[in-house]
């Protein structure tokens, strides 16, 4: 308890806002009120004054859990960042999640404090005997199933609009490899050519395009920088890896997918406002993982089209000296040395 | 059921195997180290997996102190971290939960609980201990090899687990995935022991539905074991030869940093198929037992009848098998065919009713019952806690859509702490508390036990309930550091900052149950036969701790089935299992 006191007291004195600095505060108070309890118990058992309090402990321990957690979920800073997608729909369900465990979380600990209080041991109590209660484990199975069924249903009806893409999105590619991400866009003829790992070259040909496919040559190739794409517009993003696992996730987007080498995955969505997002690598892919990044920017169709127009070919990259030019003026923010994501340190 | 009490004894036919000569040791060495007593194994199975335990325990504190404290408390490197985390995570789960509950609390159980003088098979099971114990030498030997221990993470997911990227390719993944399989074949030897015994070897009149609910849970789960580990054998095996060979199973092609591999054609998903038709089982492997567990701890403390008997066993069983079609829902984004999430989501959610009705039953135990607040019954109440909350998690990761922006961040690492790690730990702890008067005829101190259990629980709920919120935030798993993360507040710092304080405190609070182990192993109070006036037959051998074989001269024979408590009109609020009925005609004791 002391513990939790000091967690609270910690908690809000490096707070950044109100929220935090109550949230500190409440805890602190309830353990401060719990440890005084606990003392005044101690002295009431030693002047030997009927000990009242002591054994219920465990019972207003179990109610406090019940009680913190649920303040900590709804009181705490912490929470998803805004959505920038379509996916609310996944919120929703979680969020509809949340509120039937919830309920269920403290009504099953409130139970078992009910029970530790009522039913503790004292001298001459005896425990009822009843073996079973077929009506009884029936109707909470058959209560368990419909709650079940509760959260199954929106959360298959989801799943099928999850993996069914539309058929008027955009193709994109996202290529993983150790430790960056690199991106393709259809050229002019609106198809992306095909590509395999065998024809990788670290210079020149990094995602491994097929030289010999006319539909490759116009697709636009973006390497380590920054991904743009157009709001308002689904997007269907195919997604590659050249070495390990990895998966592009952008927390934003609600939207996750491994990449793995040797296959094409892939993940759609909606782009709902513009702005910078982070992409994150969600599996384990050596000893870079963690600092694996790249960005997406949602731009609205001028900027896009714009920052499109600045961008290099398949074909225009393989010739080295207009690469190079065109290399220097593309500098951006986001541009890593050495293929490697903003390295936090 | 409704039969009358005297019947059972005439009309059940036993299983009971004949008495045969049981292997008797001659000397120390016999006796004690390469010993056949399953009593004796049973003690070095859980000392064993104990100390690696605290191995995992330490590694885990290293990588709170970077994980909390990224900035000042730095002291392990990037190889170092995806080390650790891959040892920790291994060792727990493996070398430490699997090996404790079935090698450990299976052997000391099985025979006494089902009334049996050994295991079946003693020399098999002597074997057993040791080749666990080479397993587990060879994993620790990873640390003292060029390159260390391997860091592909406890699923070692290949490509990446043997290519160069990864810390510990050298060695350390050979090391590991040989020990994996040494361990398989050490288990095999046992868990066919265990199935065997709960099968033949058990007492005159201790019928399937008379069995307390822990040898149902390690029976179940030894079972379960003995089909899920050879996928995880046979997946090794092709690992390794990927690596050592330059086989192609799960490698296609691929560029390493700008150089070509000689591997093509092969799958990565197939080995995650693999691992996961192994690791899904493997949950309820450690979750099952200590289900049983826990119930007999409830029961027994709560002076009342388990709640649903019937149904409980059912569960165990239902649950066992529905574990088997559950294995994808760890992959509903790994690239598999969508389809197959619809199918994954129904199974999973399917299996959290019977899992529901276990934790309802355990709670209707308490009602009306007369509770004792031991320190067993404290840690069964923590379990049930602690089970609740990471089963209901269990509820979002297994929902194919809820999973999409959970799976792989720290939610996922929250979820499976509390339902496998936390709560299992609390019932084991419970179980030890519980039956070491049995093994040591002392009793552990129990303002030490009572200690424990409060840091143990508060300080791991503190641990392991904030981190779902960095989940939710979108904080993947496996990141040596948060860095500069845009999808979440500065102040996420601090809550990895009260996490990690919380971790230490929880990890030295384990050093106050060493030492009230040992200390109270000469100096506890003595604990007679039945400290706690249970039912079941281990608490009525003729010695404690039961000697050689067990039970003296005879047999016992059983009567009833392991939850009389507190019988309407019987003199004691307990009544053993080998106590005969006392006249005709009395009301059945049985569901």
């Amino acid at each position: 308890m002391a513990l939790f006191g000091l967690a609270g007291l910690f908690i809000a004195s490096r707070a950044a806002d109100a929220t935090f600095i109550w949230t500190g505060l409440a805890f602190t108070l309830i353990s401060v009120f719990w440890i005084y309890n606990l003392i005044r118990i101690s002295f009431d058992e030693a002047e030997g004054k009927r000990v009242r309090a002591r054994e219920q402990v465990v019972p207003y321990t179990l109610l406090a859990i019940a009680f913190c957690s649920v303040l900590f979920h709804v009181l705490s800073p912490w929470w998803w960042a805004p959505i920038a997608s379509n996916w609310h729909y996944i919120d929703n369900t979680i969020n509809l999640t949340f509120w039937l465990t919830g309920i269920v979380f403290a009504a099953v600990l409130a139970f078992m404090a009910y029970c530790v209080f009522r039913f503790r041991h004292r001298e001459g109590n005896r425990a009822e005997y009843e073996p079973e209660s077929t009506r009884l484990e029936a109707i909470l199975a058959i209560g368990t199933s419909f709650g079940i069924a509760a959260m199954l249903a929106p959360g298959l009806v989801v799943w099928n609009q999850y993996i069914t893409v539309p058929d008027n999105t955009v193709e994109v590619e996202a290529v993983g490899q150790q430790w960056s991400w690199n991106f393709r866009l259809a050229g002019q003829d609106g198809r992306l050519g095909t590509s395999d790992v065998r024809n990788v070259r670290p210079n020149g040909n990094p995602l491994g395009l097929n030289p010999d496919d006319s539909h490759g040559q116009d697709d636009i190739v973006v390497e380590a920088e920054d991904l743009h794409l157009p709001v308002g517009k689904p997007v269907r993003l195919l997604l590659r890896s050249i070495d390990v696992l990895h998966s592009f996730y952008v927390p934003e987007f609600r939207v996750k997918m491994d990449m793995i080498p040797g296959m094409v995955t892939q993940l759609w969505f909606t782009p709902t406002r513009t702005g910078r997002f982070q992409i994150l690598c969600a599996e384990l892919c050596g000893v870079g993982h963690s600092i694996m990044r790249g960005w997406v920017v949602i731009d609205d169709e001028q900027a896009y089209q714009a920052w499109l127009g600045a961008q290099q070919t398949f074909a225009s990259r393989a010739s080295p000296a207009l690469a190079s030019s065109e290399g220097d003026s593309a500098g951006r923010p986001g541009r890593q040395d050495g293929g490697r994501a903003h390295a936090p340190h | 059921m409704g039969e009358a009490t005297a019947e059972p004894f005439e009309t059940e036919p036993s299983a009971e195997v004949p008495e045969v000569e049981l292997y008797h040791a001659t000397s120390w060495w016999t006796k004690y180290v390469f010993s056949q007593d399953a009593k004796i194994i049973a003690i070095q199975y859980s000392v064993t997996a104990l100390a690696a335990g605290f191995v995992a325990l330490v590694l885990s504190w290293l990588m709170r102190l970077q994980l909390g404290f990224p900035d000042s408390l730095s002291i392990i490197d990037p190889p170092q971290y995806y080390q650790y985390i891959t040892m920790h995570g291994m060792i727990m789960v493996v070398y430490l939960l699997t090996a404790l509950l079935l090698g450990g609390f299976g052997n000391y159980l099985i025979p006494l609980m089902v009334g049996a003088r050994d295991m079946v098979f003693p020399y098999l099971n002597m074997l057993s201990y040791w080749t666990y114990l080479l397993a587990v030498l060879v994993l620790l030997a990873s640390f003292f090899v060029p390159g260390g221990p391997t860091g592909a993470g406890w699923t070692l997911y290949p490509p990446q687990a043997i290519l160069a990227g990864t810390p510990g390719q050298e060695a350390g993944i050979i090391l590991m995935l040989v020990s994996l399989m040494i361990f398989i074949i050490g288990f095999t030897m046992g868990g066919l022991n265990y199935v065997v015994t709960v099968l033949q070897g058990r007492a005159r009149g201790m019928t399937m539905m008379r069995l307390p609910l822990t040898v149902w849970g390690i029976f179940t789960a030894s079972v379960m074991a003995l089909l899920a580990f050879p996928a995880l054998f046979v997946g090794a095996v092709m690992l390794l030869l990927d690596r050592l060979l330059g086989t192609s199973f799960f490698m296609p092609a691929i560029v390493v940093m700008g150089q070509h591999q000689n591997y093509s054609g092969g799958s990565p998903i197939l080995f995650q198929h693999m691992f996961w038709f192994f690791g899904h089982p493997e949950v309820y492997i450690v979750a099952l037992p200590a289900f049983g567990i826990v119930s007999d701890l409830i029961s027994t403390h709560a002076r009342r009848n388990i709640f649903g008997y019937r149904m409980m066993v059912w569960a165990i069983v239902i649950i066992g098998f529905l574990s088997f079609v559950v294995w994808a829902h760890h992959m509903y984004v790994s690239g598999m065919h969508p389809y197959f999430g619809f199918f994954f989501a129904t199974t999973t959610l399917i299996i959290a009713v019977p899992t529901a009705l276990k934790v309802y039953n355990w709670v209707l135990t308490l009602w009306r019952g007369d509770i004792h607040l031991t320190v067993p019954m404290l840690f069964a109440l923590g379990f049930i806690v602690t089970f609740v909350n990471g089963g209901l998690t269990g509820l979002f990761l297994g929902n194919a859509v809820v999973d999409v922006p959970l799976s792989d961040t720290m939610f996922v690492v929250a979820h499976f702490h509390m339902v496998m790690g936390v709560a299992p730990v609390l019932v084991i702890y419970g179980a030890i508390y519980h039956w070491y008067p049995k093994v040591t005829g002392r009793m552990p101190n129990e303002m030490l036990g009572k200690f424990h259990f409060w840091v143990t629980f508060i300080g791991s709920y503190l641990v392991f309930f904030p981190l779902h919120y960095l989940g939710l935030m979108g904080v993947p798993r496996r990141y040596y550091t948060i860095g500069d993360m845009d999808a979440i507040p500065l102040s996420t710092g601090m809550l990895n900052e009260l996490v990690s304080i919380a971790a230490f405190v929880v990890g030295f609070a384990q050093l106050v149950f060493v030492f009230n182990m040992i200390w109270s192993m000469r100096n506890g109070t003595p604990a007679g036969g039945n400290p706690w006036r249970a039912t079941t037959l281990e608490w009525q051998t003729p010695e404690t701790p039961p000697g050689h074989g067990n039970w003296g001269k005879d047999l016992p024979v059983v009567y009833r089935w392991a939850y009389d408590y507190s019988v309407p009109g019987a003199e004691q609020d307990f009544l053993p299992q080998n106590q005969p009925p006392v006249r005709q005609g009395t009301r059945s004791t049985e569901p």
